[in-house]
């Protein structure tokens, strides 16, 4: 078995992953960079972000109003600290990749264009047309592709993470077109696999995510934090969860119920201005509210009466018409693109049918503001990670901005952890992934009964109805139980194919067991949390408990269930107040 | 429910079992809805495990589902069963790549070519951060903008009949991610880029058949960037003829 080395290992190749890898290969051209990706790096989910990435740059906006608004918009489970740095340093990482060529829209004095987002009382949403994922992405890979020292594994699956004496070492990772689990070592392993939306069954997400890295680290020994916290974006396409970005509503596009009336009015979320008035849309307010307040405002809608029954579920419309065609063209082409071709509507003339649909985990692999996790040489960035940047409700744009910032800090960080601990137990971490290898062959040529469609077709129904924007103490017992039930079935799990050679079924198999366990502490975090904050909202515990409750949630592998354990949230200029939109 | 079926005839090749490749045929229910992604996911996951594919956003952004389908390069999450329902549909790994198994191509030529062609940024002067952005009008922009759309799915390769004979041509989408950079008016790398784009197996290759831009799911249009190079390499020869001429840094 082959042993390779490198200074630094990337177990993804997204956004953070791509960001990691050219700060550390730019920046030390003597150091040796491996990145392991179960995706060529460039069809990673970074891809399909569309509206925006946020970042103070025009005269009009302030470092501290940015700060301010994802403190609220975090419902005050952001380390202040962590948002200070964030706010700080996003300006600087944007230039960055304007200089490496993103084509980022312009005003016409040829400086970049900003618009506003849900939760910003300013515009500052930097933005190329309604790709700006998938420009920032391919910006990154191209400009890795530079790099003769950051190598690329791609289409390998990290399958463990190497610990040896306390310290991480590499992962084994299994290489889709042989089926051999090899050794990739270094001093220091970052993880920038992403989120796992996909236990959810109604997701804006890939199919690949689904929670790897946070996987990977909770079986280590490293806690996941603030699990409970899922994101549902307000707009998603029903039936297929395509996104519809939240610039649609920056671009002033207004949401409207079966009567063609603004709702969000109702739910405390100011009061409309009318379309044509050239307030409108008032930032901050009604559609251009925070992510959480929207979907849970379409869910009490629902239970008015006011949304319309659909063949896949309840809907409302989103409606950009008085935009006029030339605006939607210029700023929205995407969504033209995928309204056109998978629902056969024209935004121009028609309204779009939109529901609130999973879309990102605030919670994560937990991280301090460089990305180190408590396991020495595992540092993490990106949706994978919870630096606490994003608390109980991200603010939509930040993420984008997040896996730059946070992936050149984790690299950083990554490359003087190496220089210190430079050492490895290359034979004793080649032993573990030989044994890696001999498990998986193990476990895999059983023959068992369960179908891996049947158990994430399960797994997903849980999390859908108990894990929902409301929930409550019995349905997440539920969904707990079903998901330990799940747990134990994944031993019978039936495997059909057995070839080595690109073999999708067993990495499916591995996924699903990914799955499961980051299923598990959303669920267990969740039902740990006997508060509503942002995006967790209980029913049987409809306020929020800053008392009890104004800490962060660490979920603990045990071998039975997680142990939930807290910690104190780092508060420094901005005591909690109550949130307040409108 | 789906009261009656689609068909699909499925290309199948596991090297490590059989040495030749077969068709095999499936049948699916017929959903109004559905993409031909979805027909294969159904497949995967309650006929036949063993089948691999590609895919990923299922929303034709990521650029990884990519198929041939009753003969024409399609992403597969982007076409519909209704498309083609009731015919048979036949699905094929993308053409002119070598098969690793089922429908998966090898991509390593491609994404070679891509570093080949220097397809990033070469500054033509530098700044730095606390220099700004580079300004860029709306017109500049508009220059280079649909080139910066490629999504890498190859299936310009796959329609490309100079490709499916001579794999060394840097072929479509290379050089359109090549001219991206070129037509960017923060770029210099021009030159640079010439040694590849011009050489024997560059943009003189193309035989302006088109296909490459009339299979493109995003309208990237690389036939026109293959043309436009060839235009702005000819006047770099007529330029290095005349004595005042010199060789340009921008197109």
């Amino acid at each position: 078995m082959e042993v390779r080395r490198h200074d630094i290992v990337i177990v993804g190749g997204g956004g953070a992953g791509l960001r990691a890898a050219i700060a550390a290969g730019e920046q030390f051209p003597d150091l040796s960079i491996g990145v392991v990706s179960k995706l060529y790096p460039m069809r990673s989910h970074t891809v399909a972000a569309e509206g925006g990435a946020a970042g103070v740059i025009k005269p009009n906006d302030s470092i501290e109003q940015h700060i301010s608004d994802v403190i609220s918009g975090s419902d005050w489970l952001a380390d202040q600290d962590v948002v200070e740095i964030f706010v700080n340093q996003a300006p600087r990482e944007l230039v960055q990749l304007e200089h490496w060529g993103c084509p980022w829209s312009r005003m016409p004095d040829g400086s970049v264009a900003v618009r506003p987002f849900g939760g910003m009382k300013t515009e500052r949403t930097w933005y190329a047309a309604d790709k700006t994922g998938f420009h920032m992405l391919h910006t990154l890979f191209q400009t890795a592709m530079k790099y003769g020292n950051v190598v690329r594994y791609d289409e390998n699956f990290a399958v463990q993470l190497l610990v040896h004496e306390g310290r991480c070492q590499g992962v084994a990772a299994l290489d889709f077109r042989t089926g051999e689990v090899f050794p990739v070592v270094a001093p220091a392993v970052i993880l920038c696999t992403g989120g796992g939306g996909r236990i959810f069954a109604f997701t804006t997400n890939a199919v690949a995510k689904t929670g790897d890295g946070m996987a990977l680290a909770y079986r280590a020994g490293v806690p996941l934090k603030d699990m409970e916290f899922v994101q549902f974006h307000p707009t998603g396409l029903p039936d297929t969860g395509i996104l519809i970005t939240e610039a649609a509503r920056g671009e002033g596009g207004i949401l409207v119920n079966k009567d063609g009336y603004r709702y969000l009015q109702d739910y405390d979320l100011g009061k409309p201005v009318d379309v044509n008035d050239p307030e409108h849309p008032r930032k901050s307010t009604m559609e251009l509210g925070p992510r959480d307040r929207l979907s849970q405002a379409f869910v009490k809608e629902q239970a008015k009466g006011g949304t319309i029954q659909g063949k896949f579920g309840d809907y409302v419309h989103l409606d950009l018409r008085h935009l006029g065609a030339k605006r939607i063209h210029e700023r929205l082409p995407f969504i033209v693109e995928l309204c056109h071709e998978y629902v056969g509507l024209d935004p121009v003339r028609d309204l779009i049918p939109v529901r609130p649909v999973v879309h990102y985990m605030m919670g994560g692999v937990h991280t301090d503001l460089d990305g180190a996790t408590p396991l020495p040489g595992l540092y993490a960035a990106g949706e994978c990670a919870c630096a606490s940047l994003n608390g109980a409700n991200r603010l939509g744009s930040n993420s984008l901005t997040e896996l730059l910032v946070f992936g050149a800090r984790a690299a950083r960080a990554a490359v003087e952890f190496g220089r210190q601990n430079s050492a490895l137990a290359t034979e004793a971490l080649a032993a573990q992934a030989a044994d890696q290898q001999r498990q998986i062959q193990e476990r895999f040529s059983r023959r068992g009964s369960e179908p891996i469609a049947r158990l994430r077709q399960e797994l997903n129904e849980a999390m859908e109805v108990g894990a929902a924007i409301e929930r409550d103490g019995e349905g997440l017992q539920q969904a707990c139980n079903k998901v330990a039930e799940l747990k134990a079935r994944l031993q019978d799990l039936r495997l059909t194919d057995h070839s080595t050679t690109f073999n999708t079924e067993l990495p499916a198999a591995l996924e699903l067991e990914n799955m499961i366990d980051v299923a598990e502490c959303v669920v267990q975090s969740a039902l740990a949390r006997t508060e509503s904050r942002g995006a967790h909202q209980r029913r049987d515990f409809p306020k929020r408990d800053d008392q009890q409750f104004l800490k962060h949630s660490l979920a603990y592998r045990t071998d039975a269930e997680p142990r939930i354990e807290y910690c104190d949230v780092t508060i420094t200029k901005w005591p909690p107040k109550e949130r307040h939109y409108g | 429910m789906a009261d009656e079926n689609a068909i699909l005839e499925v290309f199948r090749y596991q090297p490590d079992q059989k040495s030749e490749p077969t068709f095999q045929r499936y049948e699916v229910p017929f959903h109004e809805e559905w993409v031909v992604l979805d027909a294969l996911n159904y497949i995967k996951d309650h006929l036949d495990g063993t089948l691999s594919y590609r895919w990923s956003c299922r929303m034709g952004i990521c650029g990884s589902c990519g198929m041939m389908v009753n003969g024409d390069p399609k992403l597969t999450c982007s076409v519909f069963l209704r498309d083609y329902h009731p015919q048979v549909m036949r699905v094929e790994p993308l053409r002119g790549f070598p098969v690793i198994r089922d429908l998966v191509i090898d991509l390593d030529d491609f994404m070679n070519k891509m570093t080949e062609v220097k397809a990033w940024m070469i500054p033509k002067e530098e700044r730095s951060i606390e220099q700004g952005e580079y300004l860029q009008s709306p017109a500049q922009l508009a220059r280079y903008r649909q080139y910066s759309t490629c999504i890498n799915c190859t299936l310009c390769y796959a329609a490309c009949p100079v490709y499916g004979r001579h794999t060394e041509f840097v072929g479509p989408a290379a050089i359109a991610l090549a001219q991206r950079y070129n037509m960017d008016s923060r770029d210099g790398g021009y030159e640079e880029r010439a040694e590849t784009l011009f050489d024997e197996h560059g943009v003189w290759m193309c035989t302006f058949v088109g296909d490459c831009s009339r299979v493109c799911p995003k309208n990237v249009d690389p036939a026109a960037a293959i043309q436009q190079a060839k235009v702005s390499a000819t006047k770099d020869f007529y330029r290095s003829l005349v004595p005042w001429g010199k060789r340009r840094t921008e197109t």
